[in-house]
């Protein structure tokens, strides 16, 4: 049982929880995420940790309501706690002096991309980041991300806050005029990345994405997050979750993602928090 | 019963019932029919069978004793020597080790020592409420007991565990799973070993003084060197078990509807999803092909046919003789109604335009020269491809070792050709001091009852190697 410290919607279906969890505080690195139940009968769920306290002895998950699991951690109370909570997995970041780094978020891949911005800019990095979700409510931990990047800009899909459209068009216009940077990491929703993917290998750079595959144990056993890289089968809980943009099989990862469209619609109508969040 | 070289066999529930629920498979015997099985046996003076045990069940006494009607005495008998008797009863491969040098066994049946087992486990368990202290030398257990961490709670762990904590040791199992138990729980089915079972054994070795700490990972959550310096333990036994998945890297394995065995059974057995309205969901299939031929194999074609499955059916790329799987559980399978495509290979997987499996395509085999397993190697017929339909495809090849402790164990050695940890199989001492490994991590996939014995040598070496 780990306890919820904490607990904030940040928008009309993303939370973040903040949970008490000294050993995985201490150990946690940029890029990695936790398994969790939130209770004894829950599905298994990935949830990329978005900050930490070393010295408190807490992490914190931002999530977005998206099926029956999510649904049931969002109903959970502070001072309540989650049953399971096993972390930190996948292999870090790897994190060195680039140069000019370019680190792109969309929607709730903004939470998890966070620590990663930190990480680089401590680091000696020049980071530009590039934040984007469909609307200005959407958009999250602004402040902090502005205090971690050298520049940070904003892209709303109906303009309601910085420019209007997607991620990708502010870089097509950084492209165009000649902008250059070393190394660019992309986190966020499966489309937005391989269209991200897709502009960042056309301009020459390299590019790392956080892929986000269903998986079970998290620990390398059971070979649901395999995800094609470089034509090579990889699992993403124990080989990544961060791979080389250029070598991964967007189009397996996207009908892979789906292959429990049906059951997820079904348990997030069954579920009762889910029509209260 | 009259006749000493025929055994009695356990009765069994109908195949055709069988195969559409979870319960387990055979009953278990009746008193008498223990007390008659038990009786068939010579007791041998120098008994071949307590040699066919990796762990050294007192068998003939342990079947003495339920001849002659005390069942409390022949379990107690029983786990001096194995602490997991009702798994073992259960899914020990007896025909290949302790019944195979059984003397009966030269003119008729050798007798049903893995029943007896069982049987003997399960009348305690139903009947006896086990004395927590019983066999513990609680003296040792003082302050100043020398700690020992366990990682993973399989057979090999749960086994080392029970000798180390018998012996004055302060035991911590760390399970990178919510729940203890490691295959036990997550690989093999409900009807062949209900899971009820394997709680009830692990709450006994949590009543001797074994802690479980689950949701936490060696290698992530800690290494093995934060297991040394900060929580200071004294000796490190590594049971992380077989590990990742193997996959036949032919065209179409990624499609939707593909799983490996670990995760078909996982998401079945440790996420019940057979159950109804399960959190975590399966595809449950209308035709369902399962490649391989283990038990791994065998377990997960059964479980298609319970999940609801119309035809589950085996590829297996070599014929009946060669299939790894206990002859029991094939036998099972047949009896349920698998379809067996043997000598058969797949080729490809095949998808539909959204991406789900709708056929494996296949080549014919043919068994041409003895290769270095001894087993005839398969060769492919020209010309005989073939492809049959389904919209659930079951991987059960095998596994390869997981790598997050030798990545993060530097000095550690590890089989550069098979990723395994290098340990010595007699005692389980690997290179690096105070660091023992045993089970799947250091043979490769095997049996509960191997792993277990792994377990015992590990335990006999930390305790000399710690001694004074």
């Amino acid at each position: 049982m780990v306890e919820i410290l904490s607990k904030q919607k940040l928008s009309g279906t993303v939370w973040r929880m903040r949970l008490h969890a000294p050993r995985i505080a201490r150990k946690r690195k940029a890029g990695q995420f936790v398994i969790l139940r939130p209770d004894g009968d829950s599905e298994r769920i990935p949830l990329t940790i978005a900050a930490v306290d070393a010295a408190a002895g807490w992490i914190e998950i931002i999530f977005q309501v998206m099926g029956g699991t999510t649904a049931q951690l969002s109903g959970l109370s502070v001072g309540g706690s989650v049953h399971d909570l096993a972390g930190p997995l996948g292999k870090p970041t790897r994190v060195e002096k680039f140069g000019k780094v370019l680190c792109v978020g969309g929607g709730v891949g903004i939470a998890p991309l966070y620590p990663i911005i930190s990480a680089l800019s401590e680091a000696g990095n020049d980071v530009t980041s590039i934040i984007g979700a469909r609307s200005k409510e959407l958009i999250m931990l602004e402040s902090d991300i502005a205090a971690a990047s050298a520049r940070l800009l904003i892209a709303t899909d109906n303009g309601t806050h910085g420019t209007k459209g997607f991620v990708t068009d502010i870089f097509k216009t950084l492209f165009a005029a000649g902008e250059r940077f070393d190394l660019a990491f992309v986190i966020g929703p499966v489309m937005m990345m391989k269209a991200a993917c897709a502009l960042t290998a056309a301009a020459g750079i390299k590019t790392y994405a956080s892929l986000n595959p269903i998986m079970i144990d998290g620990t390398g056993m059971c070979g649901c997050c395999r995800v094609t890289v470089g034509g090579q089968t990889k699992f993403a809980c124990v080989d990544g979750p961060e791979f080389e943009a250029s070598e991964i099989d967007w189009d397996e990862i996207i009908t892979r993602l789906g292959s429990y469209k049906d059951f997820e619609a079904r348990a997030r109508e069954n579920c009762q928090e889910c029509r209260l969040a | 019963m009259d006749n000493k070289f025929t055994r009695i066999n356990m009765k069994e529930q109908d195949p055709a019932a069988r195969a559409r629920n979870f319960d387990e498979v055979p009953y278990g015997y009746t008193d008498g029919e223990a007390v008659s099985e038990a009786s068939r046996c010579l007791k041998c003076k120098k008994p071949l069978c307590v040699n066919g045990c990796p762990v050294n069940v007192q068998i003939p006494e342990f079947i003495g004793l339920i001849a002659d009607g005390d069942f409390a005495a022949a379990a107690k008998k029983i786990k001096e020597t194995n602490a997991l008797p009702a798994i073992c009863g259960r899914v020990c491969p007896q025909e290949e080790q302790c019944e195979k040098l059984c003397i009966l066994g030269k003119k008729g049946d050798p007798v049903a020592i893995g029943n007896l087992e069982r049987f003997a486990a399960d009348w305690e368990r139903e009947n006896v409420s086990i004395n927590i202290n019983d066999g513990v030398n609680t003296e040792k257990s003082a302050p100043a007991a020398k700690k020992a961490a366990i990682i993973g709670s399989g057979p090999a762990g749960l086994t080392c565990a029970g000798e180390l904590v018998k012996n004055g040791f302060d035991v911590t199992i760390f399970e990178a799973l919510h729940e203890a138990g490691g295959v036990l729980v997550y690989g093999i089915p409900e009807f062949r070993l209900p899971k009820q079972i394997v709680k009830q054994e692990i709450k006994y070795l949590e009543s001797l003084g074994v802690k479980i700490v689950k949701n936490f990972v060696v290698g992530r959550t800690a290494t093995i060197d934060d297991l040394f310096n900060e929580e200071k333990f004294d000796a490190v036994f590594v049971a992380s078990g077989a590990g990742l998945p193997s996959f036949m890297k032919i065209a179409g394995e990624n499609s939707v509807g593909v799983y490996s065995a670990n995760e078909y059974l996982t998401r079945s057995n440790l996420m019940k999803a057979y159950i109804q309205n399960p959190s975590t969901p399966i595809m449950k299939g209308r035709r369902v092909i399962t490649v391989g031929g283990g038990n791994v194999a065998m377990d997960s074609a059964r479980t298609a046919l319970r999940l609801g499955a119309e035809k589950s059916m085996i590829v297996y790329r070599r014929s009946e003789a060669e299939m790894p799987a206990r002859k029991a559980e094939v036998h099972h399978a047949q009896e349920e109604g698998i379809e067996f495509h043997l000598l058969c290979n797949p080729v490809e997987i095949i998808a539909g335009g959204n991406g789900a499996v709708t056929g494996v395509k296949c080549v014919r085999m043919e068994l041409g020269e003895a290769d270095a397993s001894g087993r005839r190697s398969p060769v492919v017929i020209e010309g005989s491809e073939f492809t049959l339909d389904c919209d659930v495809v079951v991987i059960a090849i095998g596994n390869s070792p997981n790598p997050l402790i030798p990545e993060t164990t530097p000095d550690l050695k590890i089989s550069e050709k098979r990723g395994t940890i290098v340990a010595d199989e007699s005692d389980g001492r690997t290179s690096k001091k105070f660091v023992y490994a045993g089970g799947d991590i250091v043979t490769g996939a095997a049996t509960v009852i191997l792993a277990m014995g792994a377990g015992k040598a590990a335990a006999k070496s930390i305790m000399q190697d710690l001694a004074g």
